[in-house]
């Protein structure tokens, strides 16, 4: 089972690769990772998908929480999140399919960021499994580049991950 | 005050009372030792970093407080490493202090160049490649106050030389606050009342005590709670002489080189209370079948300890003698005697077997030897069959130490962490146990020792074989016999004397009678080479 875990950490040099290593040391099945500021500069913010059991999860927040860096660990339950990936995809398309490719990005609320006579690059920013289906109404078209994002997340309502003061 | 880093370094050092400290020079610490020629502080020089380390791993096991190495840049950091690793492995508090190359030639593979917290990260409980002199002093009290609390570890301190010059304004800081580090020390009170519960009402209890009750000083408070409520004691390695061996509730050390009797408590009781101990593979081969059928209790300071080898019904989190205070305020007597008796019944007379004519029972050897011994000595067994047969044949008296590389299993441990061991504790007998094999990791070290007028004692198992290894190829893989034959070493009785330290070999009655008694009684340096039977067996 995937989960999403949010890491608070002390913004230095070589938090990631502590945090990087630590799962590759332990045999932690490492989906995503994606770490940037928060809006306290000290505070930077990692956002890890990782497969595993209770166990497995169990073991990854208290192995997190052993690093002096880490403040703050929360694995969110399911439907206990907001989630988003950025996709970037260039298409082999010239002008015979544009409108086509433009009808699908309309649909999945995708959009077109830039133009050549051959190509098109095209942006969504959605949840993972959007973004597999936009990338399958694609393919047909000729994906010949692609970049994504890891899966940053956010907590559902009110409540907040704070750093404990 | 102006200061430059590194002598702001060494006053760290002195503003963190430490006496002594261990390593082996470089260019890249120059300015540092440099530095420390204004403090007070006696530097050791190692013959090998490694074993800077391991004596500071040593010192730092007697006295219960971080211990100091320092290795210079490349290949001096890189050799530390090992007693990093073995360090961390036995929770065992290190600040390893190293030197770097100047800053704007890190990641330029300059002469000496290695990336020491890229390499030691898996091995430390934290590091610092210090990028700012102003830093130091923040950086030394933080790294102390890691080191030394909570599950204890290794910390590493890399500092680049040019830092190492820079001016600086000294303050030591008084206070320490790092928010992602706040160790929990009390037990939670209603967790507690649990525990006591169902220790209670438990008709075959069981403490099973490991390297924590060290880390913790808890030997006193597990002894006490023992007693008043009459509950059986086993011990990990790690554990080892954290009760007395000879005690009517001891029952040995557990694990695929434990004894009868603390396997057979271990598979018996109806609930183990686990202190301080991590469950390892070769204390507990099959955690999932044990967890099933008896109620496990676990005290342990780091959280992630608990359920990670073995399922808990009642975890713990703090510190051991802290936990174990409080719950001595619950405690109340309680009786078990039907069960102490059954498992008194597996004790059984120690028995030896004959040897061969000119070879010596390294098992009776280590006893009777542990008789002799003043009750306070401390005792360092290396690593292979000589490590077994101390921890299953030395009697451990009720002040006695024994210290191991227990986790880690790194040969050459036990002569480095006896100097070690004896700097810490001058007023007491240390003696290091080992094998012709694990003797010559660290050999070097003797040099230390006679430079230093460290005056150890070395107990050295000859058997001419890699002794474990051995064993492992003749019931694993059809006595083919590969790369265990130690031929070509030397006359370990010249190599003494060669160093200027008495030396004698024991193959008879004889000469064991007088090894023994000079090993227990002699204050100078002693090197006893026993020699073994080639085939005679771990267990």
């Amino acid at each position: 089972m995937k989960h999403t875990i949010s890491v608070l950490v002390e913004n230095h040099s070589g938090v990631l690769s502590r945090i990087s290593g630590l799962f590759s040391r332990r045999g932690f099945n490492i989906e995503s990772l994606a770490v940037g500021p928060t809006h306290d500069p000290a505070i930077s913010r990692v956002t890890i998908i990782a497969d595993g059991n209770d166990y497995t999860v169990e073991q990854i927040e208290k192995q997190l929480n052993k690093l002096v860096e880490v403040i703050k660990v929360k694995t969110f339950a399911v439907g206990e999140c907001l989630s988003r990936e950025l996709l970037l995809v260039k298409v082999a398309a010239g002008a015979d399919k544009r409108q086509d490719i433009m009808t699908i990005c309309d649909i999945a609320n995708a959009r077109v960021i830039d133009l050549t006579t051959s190509t098109m690059t095209l942006e969504i920013c959605d949840k993972n499994e959007h973004l597999k289906r936009f990338e399958d109404l694609i393919a047909p078209y000729g994906i010949i580049e692609m970049v994504r994002t890891g899966t940053i997340a956010i907590q559902k309502g009110a409540d907040v991950i704070a750093a404990k003061k | 005050m102006k200061l430059t880093a590194a002598q702001a370094m060494a006053k760290c050092l002195t503003a963190e009372g430490i006496s002594t400290v261990f390593g082996y020079p470089g260019a890249a610490i120059c300015p540092f030792y440099d530095a420390l020629l204004e403090t007070d502080i006696r530097h050791i020089l190692v013959r090998h970093e490694a074993n800077a380390g391991h004596e500071a791993s040593g010192y730092a096991r007697i006295t219960g407080k971080p211990a100091v190495c320092i290795a210079t840049s490349g290949p001096g950091a890189v050799n530390l490493l090992t007693a990093i690793a073995t360090a961390h492995a036995d929770s065992v508090p290190l600040i390893c202090i190293t030197g770097q190359v100047n800053r704007e030639q890190i990641g330029s593979d300059a002469f000496q160049e290695a990336d020491i917290t890229g390499s030691a990260e898996p091995f430390v409980k934290h590091s610092y490649l210090v990028g700012n002199a102003a830093d130091i002093p923040r950086i030394f009290k933080e790294a102390f106050y890691i080191a030394g609390t909570g599950r204890p570890g290794p910390v590493l301190i890399d500092v680049p030389m040019d830092v190492q010059r820079e001016e600086i304004d000294f303050s030591y800081p008084e206070t320490v606050d790092i928010r992602g580090y706040k160790p929990t020390l009390k037990g939670n009170p209603m967790q507690l009342k649990r525990v006591y519960k169902a220790l209670s009402e438990s008709e075959k209890p069981l403490i099973c005590l490991g390297g924590g009750v060290f880390a913790s000083g808890a030997a006193e408070e597990v002894r006490k709670l023992a007693r008043l409520m009459q509950i059986p004691v086993i011990t990990t390695m790690m554990g080892i002489s954290a009760f007395p061996s000879a005690d009517e509730l001891f029952f040995g050390m557990i694990g695929t080189h434990g004894v009868k009797s603390a396997n057979i408590a271990a598979q018996e009781c109806d609930t183990l209370f686990l202190i301080g101990a991590r469950v390892g593979d070769r204390a507990v081969k099959t955690p999932l079948a044990l967890e099933k059928t008896t109620q496990i209790i676990h005290i342990d300071i780091d959280p992630a300890e608990i359920g990670k080898n073995i399922g808990v019904d009642l975890p713990l989190v703090g510190d051991a003698k802290t936990v174990l205070s409080q719950l001595l305020e619950l405690a109340k007597p309680a009786k078990h005697d039907e069960w102490i008796a059954r498992l008194s019944a597996l004790r059984g007379e120690k028995t030896f077997a004959e040897v061969p004519v000119g070879t010596v029972n390294p098992k009776r050897f280590i006893n009777e030897l542990s008789a002799a011994m003043p009750a306070e000595s401390i005792i360092c067994a290396d690593v292979g069959q000589n490590q077994i047969w101390t921890c299953t044949d030395y009697v451990f008296a009720d002040k006695g130490r024994f210290i191991t590389s227990g986790g880690m299993g790194t040969m050459g441990y036990s002569l480095p962490a006896a100097i070690g061991a004896k700097l810490a504790a001058p007023e007491r007998n240390v003696c290091a146990i080992c094998g012709d094999g694990s003797l010559q990791m660290s050999m070097m070290e003797l040099a230390t020792a006679v430079q230093h007028g460290v005056p150890v004692k070395l107990v050295v198992m000859t058997n001419t074989r890699l002794g474990m290894v051995r064993e492992l190829q003749t019931n694993g893989y059809g006595d083919r016999q590969t790369a265990v034959f130690l031929d070509g070493s030397p006359d370990f009785i010249k190599l003494a004397e060669a160093y200027g330290i008495p030396a004698l070999r024991v193959t008879d009655e004889n000469t064991k009678r007088e090894a023994i008694d000079r090993l227990a009684n002699g204050t100078d340096s002693l090197l006893v080479e026993v020699v073994v039977d080639k085939s005679f067996p771990t267990l």
